[in-house]
């Protein structure tokens, strides 16, 4: 069944992996005692100096590269200006993977958010809070790759004049309801949406766990004073619930926002990008390396990248007023 | 309460308990169908994996409430099987364990250390590191990769040493979100304890250590219980980085299964549930700590 | 307290280094016999002094296959002492690239797309094949197999397995019953097809091109396979090098040809659906509505053999069997659409040059068919060694002289059209979209 033989070494250098850890940690900690006492500058400097190391190494160098890389040919040899983003306003399919990929930035973290702060607030004190919760927040455990085969099987379809029995949930619920099902993953722009529901479905869970530790953490104070009042769960709800978790929505709004922007994994098992589903970061996938074109893909990174900045100011004012408030 | 008959207020409360009931009896409805949406696809896939596989392939899964029969047949060739078609499973298992557990470690300790100085130390420039940190989350990882594996070539890693790569790989990806999530929390400290401990003299390592570290651990544990169930579902990053097929974990292998096994429903639905069993096994165990975790975060001070 | 802390953290870094100064100790012992000697290693003496070496081999090859491919060298390997580590993935295609440009090629790799060969070549990370295996590629394959892999004079690498894609599946025994005759030209095959659909109980024709990253490369392999025979070899060459473009008339005429059957909702999609259902029907499952009854006629590679249930008798007097696509114009030859995959190397060191010359020899050739389920152009393969009736008839047909053999052209092509927009345009083409349309789409997409 298992030979140790393979696996043992294996062990091994997982001991040896932790082992590392404590030792790298360890001397870090050591070394930081070292320099404490001197002025602030070179402690924080030993405090960053492991992440701004790494994110340099694995990610600084490689996105100058790739900035670099989507000025130039396909297989990175010579300098071609700005062929590559001319490449991508020029191309008839660019508006379509623009329009899909706002959508994915618009629906997913408005109907993830809205879903997972629903759920927060009305399974909040419950008598099966915790179970309830775990229903929903299972998805999140769930690998890309394990949620594509589960919705596949969702979505299968059977045509009815053939088959006389649906394997798909969907189908079939649509054949109890008395209609005729569909082949759901064909017709735009619905399969755009039936696509989005898979990735709702597992952002949702890490929005509930999110809002509801901040719900939890609402000063018992403000919602007895506002019961006194006399206010009606709904506007208890948008008058004290919503301001006071306004941090905790931005977190899971923005988080959920890049992820949407960045997804590519639910597009390119589901459908591979065809029947006008792709999306930006499936398309930069497929040029890099399908096409085996890096000068195309890096251009399409980098609009990626400009896509965020919105994403990225919007988070910095946020961070200042509450720096600002703080103080 | 009942038995005391406040006559002024009883208008005003029977209305209230009336809208009370309504309302938490569409809460209680609303919550049942999320609920139920949630988790009747996952139910789909876990009843199928016990279901033999001219069934799977002819009959939808809710046949099985009428015509219950079970199998265990999917597991065994999926765990178990040594010829390439089968699974081999556990060998993958023991894979994604090596991969995972050091992955956490070291992204938890780096993000930590980097957000207390981001958050407690006062130096030129902190915000716009914060800000770069955060904006990397867009790089898309994909772009990475090439490089990462240049720079690995100036050491000569082999076999096993191998997992080295991917440790360090996953950890630099992790960074960016690892710091804004922590940052948040740690930012949210009580600002006078540390104060406080300042001004008796104690050097930043150890307020770290001894003040700052008890109050996080809550937010520590929620943030490694998401990178390990990131890391634990990756593909792409162990795609690149674990050459060999004797070292690919869990979900490498359920993708090929996927691809080359386009109607082999009954190998997908119980490898699936194989790869999904580690990652709600941590979530539900560590899940008390983890909404206590972003608790204590948000508690302003 | 803060000194205990240090105490320990002093500790454990101790015994961290410790344990990390024992892990680097770890030495190898690498045995360097090989057993040449024996008698039972007669067939292998020229492949000496590679004893305790290592190969790796990554290729897209994997399953039931994989075993196959690992158990056919394992007799080189013992004889030899040489280790192949073979790694099969069905991200083969992106991941090459990415191990390539990481500076961690494999020191061999098996590419189905000349078109991918011709890429790393031209990179300068191909090394060309050695003499020893230079001649026993020479030997084994005609020139013409040999030239997919010839990239500005240099030979790169010899064919392992190979495919033929000409073949239509049926069911002998719906045959029989229905009293219809296997079809010798086209017209004859038109002519069965209305037949069919006119008896009114099923559909002639069913497919399916769904394949995940890759859905479209049987609607690709169908658009060529018609080419060549609407066309001739000729204009296939040229429109393979793109001095024909992909919008020509003729390009037109040979994938209008393709949707007169593909598009016809007379002929598909049998026991499936209508014809869009073609679109997100996995390739797997295209043909099995031949065993149900429910479908009479599915176009697709030998490789299709191993795609029906265990216990599937695969036979002329079987439950399924394939004929020959016929041509259009008989006096032209015989077109044969084919592929295989050809073992190119990213190093050159004796060992690899030892494996590749191996893999090139009649002696693995016969080694592996005779395990079953495999075709080869080799043509030192005895017909003898290959039991299967479909892998037979396909080495038989790559042995005929009067075929005309061309390789896949999607495989031939730059890998942004190959493998990109040529499989793109056709899943759309199937979804509705007009010939002209799609083809003038693929045109503007091939790389200037």
């Amino acid at each position: 069944m298992l030979d140790m033989a393979v696996e043992g070494p294996k062990l091994l250098m997982l001991l040896y992996g932790v082992i590392g850890f404590f030792a790298i940690v360890g001397l870090l900690l050591l070394a930081l005692d070292k320099v404490s006492g001197r002025r602030d500058r070179w402690v924080a400097l030993g405090f960053l100096t492991p992440a701004l190391l790494l994110v340099t190494i694995g990610l600084v160098i490689p996105a100058i590269r790739t900035f670099i890389f989507s000025f130039m040919d396909a297989d990175s040899s010579d300098f071609v200006g700005l062929d590559n983003y001319a490449w991508i306003f020029t191309q008839p399919e660019t508006r379509k993977v623009l329009g899909n990929t706002a959508l994915w930035v618009v629906l997913v973290p408005t109907v993830a958010t809205t879903v997972g702060l629903v759920y927060a607030v009305v399974v909040d004190r419950a008598k099966f809070e915790g179970l309830a919760k775990s229903l929903i927040f299972m998805p999140m455990a769930i690998s890309f790759v394990g949620a594509g085969i589960i919705w596949k099987f969702v979505y299968a379809y059977r045509d009815p004049e053939v088959a006389d029995k649906q394997i798909g949930l969907l189908s079939q619920v649509v054949v109890w309801l008395g209609m005729k099902p569909a082949n759901w993953l064909l017709e735009p722009p619905w399969n755009t949406l039936f696509l989005i529901v898979v990735l709702v479905w597992i952002q949702a869970g890490f929005a509930m766990v999110i809002l509801s530790a901040a719900i939890k953490a609402i000063p018992a104070e403000i919602t007895e004073a506002a019961r006194i009042d006399g206010v009606t769960p709904w506007q208890m709800f948008w008058r004290v619930t919503v301001p006071s978790i306004r941090p905790a929505l931005v977190v899971v709004v923005v988080t959920i926002s890049i992820a949407s922007l960045k997804l590519f994994d639910i597009v390119r098992t589901m459908t591979g990008g065809r029947f006008d589903t792709n999306v930006l970061a499936h398309e930069m996938y497929v040029q890099a390396f399908d096409s085996y074109d890096d000068g195309r893909g890096s251009a399409l990174a980098v609009f990626l990248f400009l896509l965020v900045t919105p994403i990225v100011f919007y988070q910095v004012r946020q961070f200042r007023k509450r720096r600002q408030e703080a103080m | 309460m009942s038995t005391v008959p406040v006559p002024v207020a009883e208008p005003a409360t029977a209305v209230g308990r009336v809208r009370k009931r309504l309302t938490s009896r569409t809460a209680s409805a609303i919550s049942l169908v999320i609920a139920l949406i949630w988790t009747v696809p996952t139910l789909g896939l876990f009843i199928s994996s016990f279901r033999p596989e001219a069934d799977i392939k002819t009959n939808g899964w809710w046949n099985f409430f009428t015509d219950p029969k079970v199998t265990l047949d999917n597991y065994q060739d999926v765990l178990f099987g040594t010829s390439g078609s089968s699974g081999r499973l556990a060998t993958y298992f023991i894979n994604s364990l090596v991969i995972t557990i050091p992955s956490v470690l070291f992204p938890v300790a780096f993000c930590a250390l980097a957000a207390y100085a981001l958050a407690w130390t006062k130096f030129k420039g902190r915000d716009w590191i914060y800000v770069a940190i955060f904006a990397l989350q867009i790089v898309p990882i994909q772009m990475a990769l090439v490089p990462l594996l240049q720079f690995f070539n100036i050491f000569a890693l082999e076999d096993e040493g191998s997992f080295v790569q991917i440790w360090f790989a996953h950890t630099c990806f992790a960074i960016p979100l690892g710091v804004f999530l922590l940052h948040n929390f740690m930012s949210e400290l009580p600002g006078d304890i540390i104060e406080a401990a300042r001004v008796d003299g104690a050097s930043h390592a150890r307020i770290f250590r001894q003040v700052v570290l008890p109050l996080i651990v809550p937010a520590l544990a929620s943030f490694a219980i998401f990178q390990f169930l990131w890391v634990w579902n990756d593909l792409l990053v162990a795609l690149v980085f674990v050459p060999g097929a004797d070292s690919t974990p869990l979900t490498v292998r359920l993708a090929e299964l996927a691809g080359t096994r386009g109607n082999d429903w009954q190998r997908l639905t119980s490898g699936a549930f194989v790869s999904i069993i580690i990652p709600l096994i941590v979530f539900l165990s560590l899940q008390r700590y983890f909404v206590r975790g972003l608790l204590a975060g948000s508690v302003k001070g | 307290m803060a000194s205990t802390t240090q105490r320990r953290i002093y500790a454990l870094v101790g015994v961290a280094a410790l344990a990390l100064t024992a892990a680097a100790c770890k030495g190898g012992d690498g045995t360097t016999n090989d057993n040449l000697s024996k008698p039972e290693c007669a067939a292998f003496k020229d492949y000496s002094g590679i004893a305790g070496k290592k190969v790796t081999i990554y290729a897209s090859i994997r399953d039931t296959e994989e075993d196959l491919l690992k158990q056919s060298w394992k007799d080189f390997e013992n004889c030899t002492g040489v280790k192949i580590d073979y790694e099969g993935s069905g991200e083969f295609e992106t991941q090459v690239k990415v191990r390539v440009d990481g500076g961690r090629a494999p020191d061999i790799a098996f590419v189905p797309q000349p078109g991918v060969v011709e890429y790393f070549a031209k990179g300068g990370k191909l090394k060309p094949l050695g003499d020893k295996a230079k001649t026993t590629a020479t030997q084994n394959y005609s020139a013409d197999w040999l030239k997919y892999a010839t990239v500005d004079g240099k030979v790169y690498g010899a064919p392992l397995g190979s495919n033929v894609k000409s073949f239509v599946w049926y069911s002998p025994k719906m045959f029989k019953d229905n009293n219809w005759k296997i079809p010798t030209s086209w017209d004859e095959l038109i002519t069965l097809s209305n037949t069919i659909a006119a008896g009114g109980k099923l559909k002639p024709w069913c497919a399916g091109i769904e394949s995940g990253v890759a859905t479209g490369w049987p609607a690709t392999d169908w658009t060529e396979d018609i080419l060549l025979r609407d066309q001739g070899p000729q204009v296939y060459d040229q429109w393979v090098a793109h001095t024909v473009p992909f919008n020509d008339p003729k390009i037109i005429s040979a994938v209008d040809r393709a949707g007169s059957i593909l598009k016809n909702p007379a002929y598909v999609n049998a026991g499936i659906g209508d014809v869009k259902s073609i679109a997100t029907t996995a390739f797997q499952e295209g043909g099995l509505p031949i065993l149900a009854g429910k479908c009479a006629l599915h176009r697709q590679a030998s490789f299709y053999a191993n795609q029906f249930p265990k216990g599937t008798k695969v036979a002329e007097d079987g439950d399924v069997f394939a004929f020959y696509f016929p041509a259009i114009d008989a006096a032209k030859g015989k077109p044969v659409l084919g592929g295989g995959e050809f073992v190119v190397g990213f190093a050159d060191r004796p060992e690899v040059q030892a494996v590749q010359a191996y893999l090139a020899s009649a002696h693995h050739a016969n080694t592996r068919a005779k395990l079953g389920n495999w075709v080869s152009a080799n043509k030192g393969v005895d017909l003898a060694n290959v039991a299967n009736p479909i892998d037979k008839k396909s080495v038989q047909i790559l042995q005929d002289s009067s075929s005309v053999f061309r390789f896949d052209g999607s495989d031939l092509m730059p890998a942004a059209v190959g493998s990109g927009t040529f499989w793109k345009e056709m899943t759309a083409w199937i979804t509705g979209k007009d010939t002209k349309a799609a083809l003038d789409a693929i045109e503007a997409s091939w790389p200037k």
